[in-house]
């Protein structure tokens, strides 16, 4: 693997299966009494929230909790913006604080590339949301997810399992990494969305696009959909929440138009009675819940993955200090 | 005054002459002049063209001299082979009176590196509000003939009607920056295959496009002179190249990096690729290419647009736009133009020169390379081979997309109407005001 | 420098056979029954990667001695290793804990070679995660010396005294093709890409 998660690009297909591994052997833990390892004892690891997150950030802390790092949350929320600290210096203080590994989430797409890139730190980067760009935690989460459901066990991937991702791709962080992820792991990838919601150069994008979720839902293994922020409305890429909801969105007819085995799965937070009916978001074919527990199993095998090994790039930084404790 | 004798230098990439500068002219022009000089330079394999003139430079003063300033700006120019600079008008305060731009004019003067032409606002504050009073600057002692906006489009259409009617008085000309407000709200980069991949907002062609096709047919429909700022996309070039056709007065510049630089290195986020207009696809760049060589764009003009390090050190979106490039043009041009085959030497006189100063209407720039004409020249060596090093630069900026990069060409020597701001690749440092 | 020179590695001999490893674990199976009294609350945890084999057929030989079913687990000691920081991100094996649990057994731990103990004391660790044992013993193949912690075996197939510059490769059938116990230079192994790529799955080196 590449010292940084920045994009679910950077993962080859053994590097995603190597992660998928790891964490179905750490989900065993959330069965256990103690459920902490001590795998990352002595390590630093920031969380660097720009945008509020609570889930992201849940996850992210219990993960790096139950492998013992000493965690650091840095709650940065607008700085960049409204001309506070500038993102260098915000890393170049994390670096002085000897940071092993910084989980960032940040409104700007790119941020953490920048990050990864620069010379301001030298620990490894995570990204955990950045602006419209990528989530890959999230996709590795969904691919976790959509493995254990749809062709379970250690090694498998999820060739010609068909994905459909429904709602606002173009603002969609989640469906950028997803569809990187599930096409490494040989998943064939279906957007559904209002044309006004889909990027420009899509048709060159690995994955097939529907204007239509009727006629995608039978041929759908696994269904994810995508918040759809009623604020869109305004900026008139949709008329009305209710042509939204009739179009786009799933309720319980529709949600049997699926195959048997299918499963629907969402992000979070989910707008329920926009792009998803109560009915669908608590029947036992919605994974939201799971979803979530799986988050903690995903995210510790990235960051034991990252950090629990040699550093094997030449970065001193805070090494010879702490093997000294 | 020093007088200078280059030997063997190829006028325009002709065949080796002497020329002999006395008195700020061009006293001679010869194979094995018998002249002397003061000093006397061995020009052999270098180039010489008339001076440059940009359309468009960004010096930054008043308001932003952590980034550049008058001086800093025209040092710069002198090393990228220019007499002559444009300045545009989006300083603190902007240049809209006559008080503004007769300030920028005098720093010019006395800099020594560079004429400094000041453009002025076309609307107060360039809010798009309210007509800036063009004749006054026109009248003031900078002059003004070149009115733009820059860094805001003259988006309402009545307004830019106005104005392109009203500095038909003083043969003046509105200067575009074609950008659709609406359609670039929150644009980070051109919109295609990239922006998506990346989730940056996207600056769509038509945003550019829109406002050239509704421009050239205002200029067109009161019969005003219209120059369109950097030129980006082949759907801009096609406008222009339809409204030249119909005979209308039209004329566009493009930037050096929209002839070399595509939008596929936005995929490192790294903010020095960050433009206004933004970096465009391959096809585009072959497009203005080729509209430059046929001539359908007039001029190359640099958007030199310095920036603090702070400003490019953050993360895209918060990142300033814009590229230092007086240093670096000719080279790019040489290496896209030239050395491609697009464009002669000759060619690069014209729309680096000629057609640039008939633009800006400047007496005494871009005039051929004869004798008894002004001394404004540039000694090129296109054989140079190096790579380009910022720290080197006398911008006071450091924001160029081409650090590290092999380019062909060097300035080896500018002169100012017969006064040398460059020899032997270095600055001459001028009247002790350095 | 040059007297390692001169010395040219050993290559590797044979120490023990495959009928001397079948002999060592009926040994080991009859020494377990005996000292825990029938085996009847004993819990077998075999340590990737031979440890889990040799903890198979130490299982089947008690099932043939006792005519119980004694329960058998794994134990990956990965994520507890104190040298984590010294080799890249390993995947992680199957930790399978019998149904019945740890809690109030005698687990005995199962390794192939004993060497720095540092394995051991992680897998003791990762025992104190999982449950309270009522004790914890431990059984191995061979015991090559150089403890670096207060760690003994409680079974030992072979006691065998090496220098460090030697490597101890063992090779069992599940997984290696044949079972055998090989003694030779570390510079000689170091050379041999087979026994690099047995050096890269075992804890036997300094640690
Ligand atoms: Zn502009």
């Amino acid at each position: 693997m590449k010292r940084h998660l920045v994009s679910a690009a950077d993962l080859t297909r053994d590097d995603a299966l190597l992660v998928l591994d790891t964490a179905e052997e750490l989900a065993q833990l959330s069965g256990r009494a103690v459920k902490k390892l001590p795998t990352l004892r002595g390590r630093t690891v920031v969380n660097l929230f720009f945008e509020d997150s609570t889930r992201t950030k849940t996850s992210f802390e219990v993960a790096e909790k139950r492998l013992s790092a000493d965690v650091i949350n840095f709650s940065a929320k607008g700085s960049s913006v409204s001309k506070g600290e500038s993102l260098k210096d915000t890393a170049l203080t994390l670096q002085a604080m000897g940071a092993d590994a910084v989980v960032v989430r940040h409104h700007a797409s790119g941020a953490p590339a920048r990050l990864a890139q620069s010379d301001w730190l030298h620990g490894s980067v995570i990204n955990a949301g950045d602006g419209t760009h990528e989530h890959p935690t999230q996709a590795l989460l969904d691919a976790f997810t959509m493995r254990r459901h749809l062709n379970p066990g250690a090694g498998n991937d999820l060739a010609g399992r068909r994905v459909t991702i429904v709602g606002d791709i173009l603002h969609s962080r989640v469906a950028r990494s997803n569809v990187h992820l599930l096409t490494t792991l040989g998943a064939q990838v279906t957007f559904v969305a209002p044309p006004t919601l889909l990027p420009i150069g899509i048709e060159n994008w690995p994955c097939e696009v529907s204007y239509d979720l009727e006629s995608v839902l039978p041929k759908t293994d696994a269904l994810m959909m995508l918040r759809v922020q009623r604020e869109r409305m305004n900026a008139a890429f949709f008329p009305t929440e209710r042509e939204y909801t009739r179009r786009y969105g799933v309720d319980g007819p529709r949600m049997s138009r699926l195959p048997e085995h299918a499963i629907v799965m969402h992000p979070g937070p989910m707008v329920r009675g926009m792009e998803i009916t109560a009915e669908v978001a608590d029947s036992p074919r919605c994974t939201v819940v799971e979803q979530v527990a799986n988050g903690v199993s995903v995210r510790m095998a990235v960051l034991y993955l990252l950090l629990g090994g040699a550093t094997l790039t030449d970065t001193p930084r805070t090494d010879s200090v702490e093997s000294a404790k | 005054m020093t007088t200078y004798l280059i030997r063997n230098a190829q006028i325009l990439g002709g065949a080796p002459q002497d020329l002999h500068l006395v008195d700020g002219a061009i006293a001679a022009i010869g194979t094995a002049l018998d002249a002397t000089a003061d000093i006397e330079i061995d020009a052999t394999g270098l180039i010489v063209l008339p001076g440059l003139v940009d359309l468009h430079t960004h010096l930054r003063e008043p308001g932003r001299e952590d980034a550049e300033t008058v001086l800093t700006g025209t040092r710069a120019a002198a090393k990228g082979g220019f007499t002559a600079v444009h300045a545009m008008a989006n300083t603190f305060p902007v240049a809209d009176t006559a008080g503004v731009v007769e300030q920028v004019w005098r720093l010019g003067q006395e800099s020594g590196y560079c004429d400094v032409q000041p453009v002025g606002a076309v609307t107060v504050g360039l809010e798009g509000k309210k007509l800036a009073e063009l004749g006054a600057m026109h009248e003031s002692a900078a002059g003004v003939r070149v009115f733009s906006d820059d860094g805001k489009c003259v988006d309402d259409a009545v307004m830019m009607r106005r104005a392109l009617e009203y500095v038909k008085a003083f043969d003046g000309v509105v200067a575009q920056h074609a950008q659709e407000p609406r359609l670039t709200e929150g644009a980070q980069m051109n919109e295609g295959q990239v922006s998506g991949e990346l989730g940056l907002g996207g600056w769509p062609a038509v945003a550019e496009e829109a406002i050239i096709a509704r421009d050239v047919l205002l200029a067109a429909h009161v019969g005003s002179r219209l120059h369109i700022c950097h030129v980006s996309t082949a759907g801009s070039v096609e406008i222009v190249r339809w409204a030249k056709a119909k005979g209308w007065d039209v004329t566009a510049e493009v930037t050096p990096h929209h002839l070399l630089l595509t939008d596929e290195l936005v995929r490192s986020y790294d903010p020095v690729y960050k433009v206004n207009p933004p970096l465009r696809t391959a096809e585009d760049v072959q497009a203005l290419r080729k509209a430059l060589a046929d001539g359908t764009i007039d001029a190359v003009a640099t958007d030199h647009a310095p920036h603090p390090a702070e400003d490019k050190d953050c993360e895209w979106a918060v990142a300033a736009m814009g590229m230092v490039g007086l240093e670096t043009a000719l080279s790019v041009v040489q290496q896209t133009m030239v050395d491609t085959g697009l464009l002669n030497w000759e060619g690069v006189a014209d729309r680096m020169s000629h057609r640039p100063a008939r633009i800006g209407r400047l007496a005494g720039q871009g005039r051929p390379v004869s004798v008894g004409e002004p001394a404004n020249l540039v000694l090129f060596d296109p054989a140079y081979r190096g790579a380009v090093n910022p720290d080197s630069f006398a911008t006071r900026s450091r924001n160029t997309p081409y650090k590290g990069l092999d380019l062909p060409g060097r300035v080896h020597a500018t002169f100012l109407r017969g006064t040398a701001t460059v020899l032997a690749g270095e600055l001459v440092e001028q009247g002790g005001l350095a | 420098m040059t007297a390692h020179q001169e010395s040219a590695p050993r290559p590797p001999h044979q120490v023990l056979d495959g009928t001397d490893i079948a002999r060592v674990i009926t040994r080991i199976a009859h020494e377990i029954v005996e000292r825990a009294k029938g085996a009847e609350d004993v819990v077998l945890l075999g340590i990737h990667t031979r440890g889990v084999h040799l903890a198979r057929r130490l299982h089947a030989r008690l099932a043939q001695i006792t005519d119980q079913d004694i329960p058998l687990g794994t134990l990956d000691i990965t994520m507890y290793r104190d040298d984590l920081r010294l080799k890249p991100a390993r995947a992680l094996e199957h930790t399978e804990i019998p149904p019945g649990g740890i809690d109030g057994r005698l687990v005995v731990l199962v390794d192939d070679v004993l060497f720095s103990g540092r394995t051991i004391r992680a897998a003791l660790d990762a025992l104190n995660d999982i449950g309270r044992p009522r004790a914890v013993q431990l059984a191995v193949l061979v015991d090559r010396g150089h403890r670096e912690l207060p760690i003994r075996a409680d079974y030992v197939g072979k006691n065998l005294p090496t220098s460090l510059r030697e490597a101890v490769q063992v090779r069992l059938s599940d997984r290696d093709g044949v079972d055998a116990v090989l003694v030779g230079d570390r510079d000689f192994a170091a050379r041999s890409s087979q026994a690099l790529a047995a050096q890269a799955t075992e804890s036997h080196l300094p640690e």
